[in-house]
């Protein structure tokens, strides 16, 4: 009986990457806020009438930290893996100016992470078993004025990543850090994205689990954004200063 | 967001609202002087446009489903795709399909779809058990034909104008195996394919290809395609008997861009027409084909409604009363083939008896063939128009996006709509520009 566990299950792209792992045999722990609970159960049934698999509810809040430990001893089945879908964008202007939305947007997106994920590593490093997926932003490759508040935090989650597979790698835990760039999500409805550049939640799973499978360290979806990503990073500053971006 | 459906015309400017639960659309409802709710845009024309359109893709749970009777309860935004994924390798079928699996459940009863079993089972909401529909004043009422049954039958058919259908329950029907199998006759003229369809009468599934543009002797010929679900002992691949259910994986095509609208002409349909028709067998040949190549030859090739180029196409649907049918289809397919505003094939079927509200099949032949847009187009389109109503028949609205308010009187029922949408759509917030050109 294999678990995923996802963390951040609200989010559009968790509920493809669950229906992708519902898929392929996986049981599910769809973790999220209690606010979300009555949407999550929603669907866990779908997933059930779906796929005849055990899909469950666990109540959870990155930014609780002192609740995680609890949390994931409550689990019945330890997770073979687990997906990190936990994410806040905030309002970069008001994050400027008011320091709870900044603690806000950095204890979503990094700390309440870290404090999750460092509990489940342990076990894993200490069973020699399972794998990590962390979903972080090419807002983390480099800041932007317009939300950079966000894109530290990410920055930050993304290095976390990269030291945490290397640290697993020895136990043979895989860690792969996944950049979504544009999805076309409950988040995105009514912006005007380029429509090219504008993946389907859909498609961002199948890369997710194709990428988990081949053990990839860290993946770009749509692949594009490594491209465009690394055009962004090499701008001198100088010129990019002057940019709206 | 630039918006257009399946024939690429009209494209709009639409702002699209999505919801996940009845709180959310509810907000909508009330906020909003007029709505069109839309699923995965296959129908051709406007039917699904309007400024404000409601998606119903994030609406999408399946709710349960009877492992014993095949009753399935789902919300409208789950397609019928998923459904065949889900339920085929555990030996369920739709009760009846269209030509695409690309349609959502609330777009399979907005249009009350049809399918190649029509003349045994009727259109998609046949099998409706019962259906949930939120009105124009936010509240959700449950309809069968039982319970609110003029809501029931005015919103089966009926365009998305009476509420927003949330969700549904409907049986599948079992199957031995995923395969069907296909028998294929030609024939040389629209007589005889007359004969083919009356003698066709005890197959499951009947459908006809036929050639548009051939005239003369040669008017009307089709080549006929007739299917039974296959059972297991006639499957004769071993590795598909082995897992009767489960289909091999296939390659999906995709037309990346708009060809050129020179790329269509009537040459070229023409040769690819005589290039079908002499390829199809001239004796009556059996084969075992998965159903995916029986009922969704299409959908194998993504976004194929670009080779019709920027422009777009429309599909124009017609059904005649048995009565008018050999004269009248002889005459108007004289009249296409003489225009050479070139089609690809058309599709030819036999329509059992249904007569609803709004719901287009009834029964006769009904001719479903596609037109790249053009400057001629449409001039030419009310001269059929008038033909169709001539012989007593009508247009089918999922396809249209040019008819006026005229064509309507093809549909017997109409002033009873009428009647149930104003009662519960007083100030008419469900509407599509379809529906404002008709006079809905």
């Amino acid at each position: 009986m294999k678990y995923l566990l996802i963390l951040g299950a609200a989010s559009d792209i968790a509920k493809a990457v669950a229906k992708k792992y519902a898929q392929n045999g996986f049981n599910l722990y769809l973790a999220g806020r209690d606010q979300e609970k009555t949407e999550i159960e929603a669907d866990a049934n779908d997933l059930m009438v779906r796929y005849k698999i055990d899909v469950r509810y666990i109540p959870f809040d990155a930014c609780d930290f002192t609740k995680h430990q609890t949390i994931f001893e409550s689990l019945e089945n330890k997770p073979q893996g687990v997906a990190c879908f936990v994410g806040y964008l905030g309002d970069q202007p008001q994050s400027q100016t008011d320091f709870n939305e900044a603690i806000n947007i950095i204890n979503t997106n990094y700390t309440g992470c870290v404090s999750m994920l460092n509990i489940i590593a342990n076990d894993m490093e200490q069973r020699r078993d399972g794998f990590i997926i962390g979903v972080s932003s090419v807002a983390g490759d480099r800041g932007r004025q317009s939300n950079y508040t966000y894109g530290s935090a990410k920055a930050g989650f993304t290095a976390y990543l990269s030291g945490l597979r290397h640290r697993l790698s020895k136990v043979g835990v895989h860690v792969m850090t996944v950049k979504p760039g544009f999805v076309n999500t409950r988040m995105t409805e009514g912006m005007e994205l380029p429509q090219a550049l504008l993946a389907e939640p859909k498609d961002v799973a199948n890369d997710i689990y194709n990428g988990q499978q081949k053990q990839r360290n860290t993946i770009y979806t749509m692949w594009v954004w490594r491209y465009i990503m690394m055009i962004i990073k090499n701008i001198p500053e100088f010129i990019f200063k002057k940019s709206n971006l | 967001m630039k918006l257009s459906n399946w024939g690429n015309y009209p494209v709009i400017d639409a702002e699209v609202k999505s919801f996940i639960n009845e709180d959310s659309l509810r907000t909508i409802i009330k906020t909003s002087e007029e709505i069109i709710p839309r699923g995965l845009g296959r129908c051709y024309g406007d039917s699904a446009l309007n400024k404000n359109i409601i998606s119903t893709l994030r609406f999408n749970h399946m709710l349960c489903f009877n492992d014993e009777t095949g009753e399935l309860v789902c919300e409208s935004g789950v397609s019928l795709e998923e459904i065949l994924d889900i339920f085929v390798p555990r030996g369920w079928f739709l009760p009846t399909t269209p030509g695409t699996k690309f349609v959502t459940v609330g777009g399979a009863i907005a249009s009350n779809v049809h399918g190649k079993n029509h003349h045994e089972s009727g259109s998609f909401c046949n099998h409706v058990n019962w259906l949930d529909l939120m009105l124009s004043n936010g509240d959700t009422v449950r309809c069968s034909r039982s319970e609110n049954s003029d809501l029931f039958e005015a919103t089966c058919g009926g365009m998305g104008l009476t509420g927003i259908t949330l969700r549904a329950s409907f049986n599948l029907i079992p199957i031995e195996s995923a395969f069907i199998r296909q028998e294929v006759i030609r024939a040389n003229n629209f007589e005889e394919i007359m004969q083919v369809f009356a003698d066709s009468a005890d197959w499951t599934y009947s459908v006809a290809w036929i050639d548009c543009l051939s005239k003369g002797d040669n008017l009307g010929r089709s080549v006929m395609m007739r299917g039974e679900h296959a059972k297991v002992s006639e499957i004769r691949n071993n590795a598909h008997k082995n897992a009767p259910l489960i289909l091999p994986k296939k390659m999906k095509f995709n037309v990346p861009f708009n060809f050129p609208s020179f790329a269509l002409n009537s040459l070229s349909v023409k040769a690819f027409n005589a290039l079908y028709f002499g390829k199809s067998p001239k004796k009556p040949t059996e084969s075992i084909i998965d159903y995916d190549q029986f009922f969704y030859p299409l959908d194998s090739v993504l976004n194929w409604n670009r080779i019709y180029g920027k422009k777009g196409f429309t599909q124009y649907q017609f059904v005649l009363p048995i009565e008018s049918g050999k004269e009248g289809m002889e005459a108007i397919l004289n009249k296409i083939a003489d225009s050479g505003l070139g089609s690809f094939l058309a599709v030819l079927k036999l329509f059992g008896k249904q007569e609803d509200m709004l719901s287009f099949p009834t029964e006769g032949y009904t001719l479903a063939l596609d037109f790249p847009i053009s400057d001629k187009l449409f001039p030419f389109l009310d001269e059929l128009d008038a033909m169709v109503l001539d012989y007593g028949g009508r247009l089918y609205m999922a396809k249209d996006v040019r008819m006026n308010a005229k064509m309507l009187s093809g549909y017997p029922h109409l002033d009873k709509f009428k009647d149930i949408k104003h009662q519960y759509d007083p100030r008419n917030i469900f509407s599509s520009l379809q529906s404002k050109r008709v006079g809905i």
